[in-house]
């Protein structure tokens, strides 16, 4: 008998006035009890809508079946012959868009809780299963991957276990993408990341972090010298945006990748942390994504006594995870929507003290189809703080394009390829994740890289014969 | 493991690291820099390549000890090796075709200054090099600067060595008796550079500046390096580090250098602490 409780089982969670001051992670997880009494609730539906939601198409009734009679390592294995970082995606997919979205169980009630099961199947998996993998026969072929992202690292796994020399090329210090530099401790710990990163590697991937791919060696030259025989370009959409409105350059300003950087990767919450980062009193982030959620939420932990979404359109538009918002709102971050900044106001000696905004209204739908802010007349009004986030989205970094002759971008800096497969206008040179969709999600790098993964070894054998 | 040939200390506050990074010394060009990380959980810091050996495949490094993160760069012996090193980052200094030029170096900004007169010499421009320190301690790199300038001029504030008085009274001078430079090339601490460029505009003298603002990534990723140039916003990292002198807004680029003041000469004392400790 399915339980027909129409409520998810409630993730234990620390209490928001508690969390809202420390950088541990707000959702405990469940207990083997709520996983198993969750997955009851799954109706094991013939047509399983719920897969078709899930951009890597996890059998999900397959896995969630397992889960309910208590077999966590078959579940596991369900997931992973689809997904590379279940720990990852099971915390930070929009679920409500995605699998959740279509599970039939959300017509009369809420759906079954997928991301907190396959978080519970991927942490059940890691803490209680130790066996190491091996690294499979070499094959003789050699990979080079650009970024180490969840999408580069998927491919570096995924040809890994075919018996390729993988060798990742990561610009920063350590070895993630985003799930290092920008998703803060309390949403997604590190810990869980570098435990990936280790698997990769004791699968016998090579990961060469420090290294710049364009200035210190060039995708011709890994090509051509280095003799590897097909390049996974995965290096992610990094560049930030600002307004271009008067007083950006303001002490007080910040871009979210610099505030988040600074917070995360360098670990500037930290005590004795050698990074600095600004104590705020009052703090203003502008934008309505996940980005804009995780800079207030870092903000308000680092003491912050305001902190304020400053978000165009409505409460209803905003692009962030549900989740997200509604852990924001419990931590007590103020969402100013309908509000958009116009300028950046400086004290005497250069710092931020403000910011006037106009509010907006909502007018026709547009090219996007969301309903186009338009500003009320006379709506002008400042508000007052001392530091600004400015968290508008990014673009492809232009350093993988300029120095690589013959690889196309479009417009936007996005690195165009000829559909799944992720193969560029370079013979042999793939791409996928942030770098050819700009800012997108984790499941969609990682599926970028499993097909991409799938794409080199195919071209690599058929050169073969 | 980018392990320390070499250490030689220039002056009582400047120290050169040779470092073994054979793929950084295969690429860098004079006006690249690199991000340091002394150790496992030290800040990212920036330092211009101040020179490199393609067959030994070393880089050498010339830093002030001005802050924490320096500090701790400072505490590595010959034979250790820096956590993280990363490069060569930004654009190189452009020299092609230039024939005459004068490169101007305040304190540890002539260790940055070297590289790019001794590429100028190497392809054969007339390079006039005068430098300025605050007294005949902190002078460093002379002989370094003698065998690739035509002409070499060294200023103290204090007249305890050279000439007496700042870089941009002989610069004045030379323009003014027509030396006739294509440009001038001038790094150094933002404000000398501000007067440079306030004494070379009037004759329309081109001039390049070599900007450092506070870093993290330095590969465009975050942003906190952007200047305001020619009114547009430029990251530095990526951009630069070289900018058009004449377009720069020093005023904002100083400021924006003194962001982190108090979190800085805490960590600073914190730093000469544990030294300490270790030395006990
Ligand atoms: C703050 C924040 C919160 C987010 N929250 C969510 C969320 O909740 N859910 C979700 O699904 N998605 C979220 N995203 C989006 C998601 O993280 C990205 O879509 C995803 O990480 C893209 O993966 P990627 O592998 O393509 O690129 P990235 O993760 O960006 O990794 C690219 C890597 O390439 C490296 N690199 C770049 N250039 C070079 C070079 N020239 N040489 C070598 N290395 C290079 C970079 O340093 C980086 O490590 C968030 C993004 C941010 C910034
Ligand atoms: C492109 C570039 C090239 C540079 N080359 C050299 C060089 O060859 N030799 C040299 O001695 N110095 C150089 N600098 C400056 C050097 O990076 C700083 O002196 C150093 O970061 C100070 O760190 P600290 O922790 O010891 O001092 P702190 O006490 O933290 O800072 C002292 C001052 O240094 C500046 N600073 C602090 N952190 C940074 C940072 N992350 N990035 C840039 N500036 C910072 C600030 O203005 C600050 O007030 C360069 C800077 C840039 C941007
Ligand atoms: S990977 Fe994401 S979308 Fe797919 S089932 Fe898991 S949580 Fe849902
Ligand atoms: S749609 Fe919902 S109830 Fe149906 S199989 Fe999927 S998760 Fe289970
Ligand atoms: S240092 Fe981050 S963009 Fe330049
Ligand atoms: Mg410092």
């Amino acid at each position: 008998m399915p339980n027909m409780d129409p409520k998810k089982c409630p993730m234990p969670s620390q209490e928001p006035n508690v969390r809202n001051k420390n950088f541990k992670e707000v959702a405990l997880g469940y207990t083997e009890e709520m996983a198993v009494n969750e997955a009851k609730r799954c109706l094991q539906c013939k047509n399983h809508p719920c897969r078709s939601g899930c951009p890597v198409e996890i059998d999900i009734p397959g896995f969630i079946k397992h889960v309910a009679e208590g077999d966590f390592e078959a579940a596991y294995n369900v997931i992973a012959q689809s997904s590379a970082l279940p720990a990852v995606c099971g915390r930070v997919c929009p679920q409500e868009h995605q699998c959740e979205g279509k599970c039939v169980r959300g017509i009369k009630g809420e759906t079954v809780g997928i991301g907190r099961l396959e978080r519970f199947v991927a942490d059940w998996y890691r803490n209680n299963v130790h066996t190491k993998p091996t690294a499979p026969a070499p094959n003789g072929h050699k990979v080079a991957v650009i970024g180490a992202g969840p999408s580069g690292l998927t491919v570096a796994g995924d040809l890994a276990k075919l018996g390729y020399k993988v060798t990742v090329y990561e610009a920063l210090h350590v070895a993630g993408g985003v799930l290092m530099y920008g998703i803060p401790e309390f949403r997604l710990p590190k810990d869980i990341v570098q435990h990936e990163v280790e698997g990769l590697k004791e699968l016998g991937v090579d990961i060469e972090t420090n290294m710049v791919i364009g200035k210190v060696l060039t995708i011709d030259e890994l090509m051509n010298d280095y003799g590897f025989e097909a390049v996974y370009v995965a290096s992610g959409a990094g560049l930030p945006r600002f307004m271009g409105i008067p007083g950006e350059s303001l002490n007080g300003v910040y871009s979210a990748n610099e505030y988040l950087t600074r917070v995360n990767l360098m670990k500037a919450y930290k005590e004795d942390s050698r990074t600095p980062i600004m104590k705020s009193k009052s703090v203003a982030v502008v934008g309505g994504g996940n980005v804009a959620m995780d800079a207030a939420r870092c903000a308000k932990r680092l003491g912050a006594e305001n902190v304020y979404i400053v978000y165009r359109r409505g409460m209803a538009e905003l692009p962030a995870r549900k989740e997200e918002v509604e852990h924001a709102e419990e931590e007590g971050i103020v969402f100013k929507t309908l509000t958009n900044p116009t300028e950046v106001l400086g004290d005497e000696n250069g710092w931020v003290k403000g910011m006037t905004c106009v509010e907006m209204e909502l007018g026709e739908p547009d090219a996007s189809g969301r309903r186009r802010p338009i500003v009320k007349e006379g709506s002008e009004f400042v508000l007052n703080v001392d530091t600004m986030i400015m968290a508008l989205g990014t673009s492809p970094n232009p350093l993988i394009r300029s120095t690589t002759p013959g690889l196309d971008a479009d417009k936007h800096g996005c690195l165009i390829t000829n559909g799944p497969d992720g193969l560029t206008s370079r013979p042999m040179v793939y791409a996928g994740g942030d770098a050819v969709t700009g800012a997108a999600t984790v499941i969609l790098a990682m599926g970028a890289g499993k097909e991409a993964a799938r794409a080199i070894d195919a071209a690599i054998k058929a050169k073969e014969q | 493991m980018f392990t320390i040939i070499k250490r030689r200390e220039l002056n009582p506050t400047v120290t050169e690291l040779c470092i073994h990074a054979p793929l950084i010394a295969k690429k860098a060009k004079a006006g690249q820099f690199i991000i340091v990380r002394a150790k496992e959980d030290s800040e990212r810091i920036p330092l211009t390549i101040a020179g490199f050996d393609r067959e030994a495949g070393t880089v050498s490094i010339i830093f002030q000890v001005v802050g924490a993160g320096t500090m701790q760069l400072n505490s590595l012996k010959e034979g250790e090796a820096v956590h993280d090193f990363v490069g060569p980052l930004g654009k190189a200094t452009e020299i092609e075709g230039l024939k005459n030029v004068c490169v101007v170096g305040g304190g540890v900004g002539c260790a940055i200054a070297l590289p790019i007169a001794q590429a100028l010499h190497e392809q054969g421009t007339k390079v006039t090099g005068i430098v300025g320190f605050r007294n005949k301690d902190l002078v460093i790199l002379e002989d370094e600067f003698r065998a690739c300038c035509d002409e070499f001029i060294i200023m103290t504030d204090d007249g305890s060595y050279g000439e007496k008085g700042v870089v941009t009274a002989p610069l004045e001078k030379k323009i003014v008796e027509g030396a006739n430079f294509d440009e001038v090339i001038t790094i150094g601490p933002l404000i000398m550079m501000k007067f440079v460029v306030k004494t070379t505009k009037p004759h329309n003298v081109k001039t390049v500046v070599s900007m450092n603002p506070i870093m993290v990534d330095g590969t465009g990723m975050c942003g906190g390096c952007r200047l305001t140039v020619g009114g547009q916003t430029k990251f530095a990292c990526v951009d630069g580090p070289d900018f058009d002198g004449f377009e720069v807004d020093f005023d904002e680029a100083m400021h924006r250098g003194t962001m982190y003041k108090p979190f800085e000469a805490h960590a600073r004392e914190a730093e000469c602490n544990l030294l300490k400790q270790e030395v006990q």
